[in-house]
């Protein structure tokens, strides 16, 4: 039987059988993707990204506060002089991963810094106001951020990464606008 | 392999089905008349300790489910509901809880009597493999299970383990976020893992069946590492010597699982999970489970986010080419005096590796997991493959009956079968 498909004419079996196994596949495609689909954020997760409006004003200097944005949770810090000459009075070439102060926070706004709150190495949460450099320090793996949230020590890849937020006023911010995206 | 003796149904009824499906004389073939080297000792006892074991973990934790609530809101208090206000609720989770400290112990046992006695070697690679897979699913299953109760452990584990996934280049952050079905763990994160928690088991289960159904087509090792040659001299019928042997170690087995969940049923868990979880605050010393330090030591090991997960799991999956990592063509340590101590070499190497993947991520722990960690790796890649060319093995005994039957000592306790066992049919 197998030997008559090569020596012999295509068969009417022949082409049934590359039709269904054609079929077949893309059927079989067609419905894997919903069931990988599915597990990504579901609508009512990506809604629940509507941008958030926060009042600066009762942070004081020197304090740090956290919220949550899409589940996740972000760092506003209100830095004091010193800090913000800290995190602009450094060689940007020495850095893990080099980035100006200035391109992390907002221009004249520099005594506000907005960072996402999870460390990028494995996801805990940096304690504020310690490690060497003032910024943050990672009790899990000992990674240490400075004033900007960039990272200086340990095994954390990258910066602590700056969310999508714009000014709305003087003293108030709104997180994950579409025009700060 | 012969079997000792077929099975021959007896009444009408036995005859009548076993003609349609021939169940009993499989069981029969596999679990009664299934020959046995005469020689085994206790550690051949894990595979049934390991069977009870996942046994015992899938009833009680489908009796759990019975109560539990996978919702983020109210998965802590529905633990707490669990051991406060569930007619033995309390006994049940810490027979789950303590039950899978208990399968990984057995575990451990298993895969070290397996090194130390060749046991992955022609022709039982595959038997091997598997047994590597299930060791995988093993710790996935019991990785989500830790995560079910929602407590500050619970979640800093599962956010520190997904964001594993996250140091591939690229492609890791989408994989975070579909792995999560959000930007952070939350509730869908709790639901899918409870979902897989719950179908692991099974899947465990399938495997289980493919490892004794490879374990019962090549036969079992043996502390000599040699192969059965006449099953009339070398072998014992299953039942009644393996199932006695079997029981009593698994009753034993239990008595030291009930002295935990009656004495110390914390004692391998973590304070910080009795705290609800928090997104905004990780606790300040974060360990996963026991039974994951040293691949955790491993992890931290390497000065890179990549390079350590790679690592991480480099370590588990080196396993599965051990077959061909030994050069050696002698099984057991018992006859391989240079491998048996770089065994012992490498048990003290995974022990230290497990202290520190529990101690402090900072100065000489994490010099002392460099040096362990690149050892467990020169054990599998450098020991392994130049011990077979330059190490002179004892002389092997010509048959396992010779080797229990004259001298009398072959190896550590497994003189039982040999006395217990005289040449005749059950």
């Amino acid at each position: 039987m197998a030997d008559a498909a090569t020596t012999q004419e295509p068969t009417r079996r022949d082409f049934l059988y590359i039709a269904t196994g054609a079929v077949g596949a893309v059927g079989l495609a067609a419905v894997a993707w919903p069931f990988v689909r599915q597990m990504a954020p579901s609508a009512d997760v990506v809604a629940a990204g509507a941008p958030v409006e926060f009042d600066l004003t009762p942070v004081p200097e020197g304090q740090i506060v956290k919220l949550f944005w899409r589940g996740k949770l972000i760092f506003i810090r209100h830095r004091t002089q010193k800090e913000i000459a800290d995190a602009q009075n450094v060689q940007i070439g020495s850095l893990p991963d080099p980035q100006p102060d200035s391109a992390r926070v907002k221009d004249g706004k520099a005594q506000w810094l907005v960072v996402y709150g999870n460390c990028t190495h494995l996801g805990c949460v940096p304690l504020g106001n310690s490690g060497a450099y003032g910024g943050w320090f990672c009790p899990c793996h000992g990674s240490v951020f400075d004033t900007s949230g960039r990272i200086r020590q340990g095994p954390a890849p990258t910066n602590l990464p700056v969310p999508p937020y714009t000014f709305v006023s003087d003293t108030k911010i709104l997180i994950g606008g579409g025009a700060a995206a | 392999m012969e079997s000792h003796s077929t099975y021959v149904p007896k009444s009408g009824f036995a005859k009548w089905f076993e003609s349609r499906l021939p169940i009993a004389g499989l069981v029969h073939s596999s679990f009664i008349a299934f020959p046995v080297p005469r020689n085994l000792n206790y550690f051949w006892t894990f595979g049934a300790i390991l069977m009870f074991m996942l046994v015992a973990q899938i009833v009680t934790g489908i009796v759990l489910v019975m109560h539990y609530t996978p919702e983020a809101t109210k998965a802590f208090a529905s633990v707490e509901h669990i051991m406060r206000d569930v007619n033995y609720g309390w006994l049940l989770r810490y027979l789950h809880a303590n039950g899978a400290s208990m399968f990984f112990i057995a575990v451990y046992i298993h895969i070290a009597r397996g090194l130390y006695y060749g046991s992955y070697k022609a022709p039982r690679e595959v038997l091997w493999i598997l047994g590597v897979i299930i060791f995988l699913l093993m710790m996935a299953t019991a990785f989500m299970g830790y995560v079910l109760p929602w407590g500050q452990m619970s979640f800093w584990g599962a956010t520190v383990i997904t964001n594993l996934f996250g140091a591939f280049p690229i492609i890791g952050e989408p994989i975070v976020t579909w792995l999560w079905g959000g930007y952070a763990v939350d509730n869908p994160t709790l639901n899918r893992f409870f979902s897989l928690h719950y179908l692991l088991p099974f899947m465990i289960a399938g495997v289980v069946i493919l490892h004794v159904w490879a374990l019962h087509h090549v036969g079992q090792n043996n502390p000599t590492g040699v192969e059965v040659k006449s099953v009339k001299k070398d072998t014992i019928p299953f039942t009644p010597y393996a199932t006695v042997k079997d029981a009593f170690a698994v009753v034993c087995f239990f008595i030291f699982f009930a002295w935990f969940v009656f004495y110390i049923p914390n004692y391998l868990g973590h304070a910080d999970n009795y705290i609800e979880a928090n997104p905004a605050v990780t606790p300040a010393h974060i360990v996963p489970e026991w039974y994951f330090l040293p691949f955790y030591a491993i992890l931290r090991a390497i000065p890179s986010k990549l390079g350590g997960v790679i690592a991480m799991f480099g370590s588990i999956a080196i396993l599965a080419f051990l077959p061909w990592l030994d050069t050696s063509r002698v099984r057991s340590s018992t006859y391989r005096p240079l491998y048996k101590q770089f065994f012992w070499v490498f048990i003290v190497c995974v022990i230290g590796l497990g202290y520190l993947g529990g101690a402090p991520a900072e100065g000489g722990y994490v010099i002392a997991a460099r040096i362990l960690t690149a050892y467990y790796f020169a054990h599998f890649l450098i020991v392994l493959p130049l011990l077979g060319l330059f190490e002179t093995p004892k002389p092997l005994p010509n048959s396992i009956a010779e080797s229990v039957l004259e001298n009398g000592h072959g190896g550590p306790a497994l003189a039982a079968g040999a006395t217990a066992a005289p040449d005749r049919k059950s």
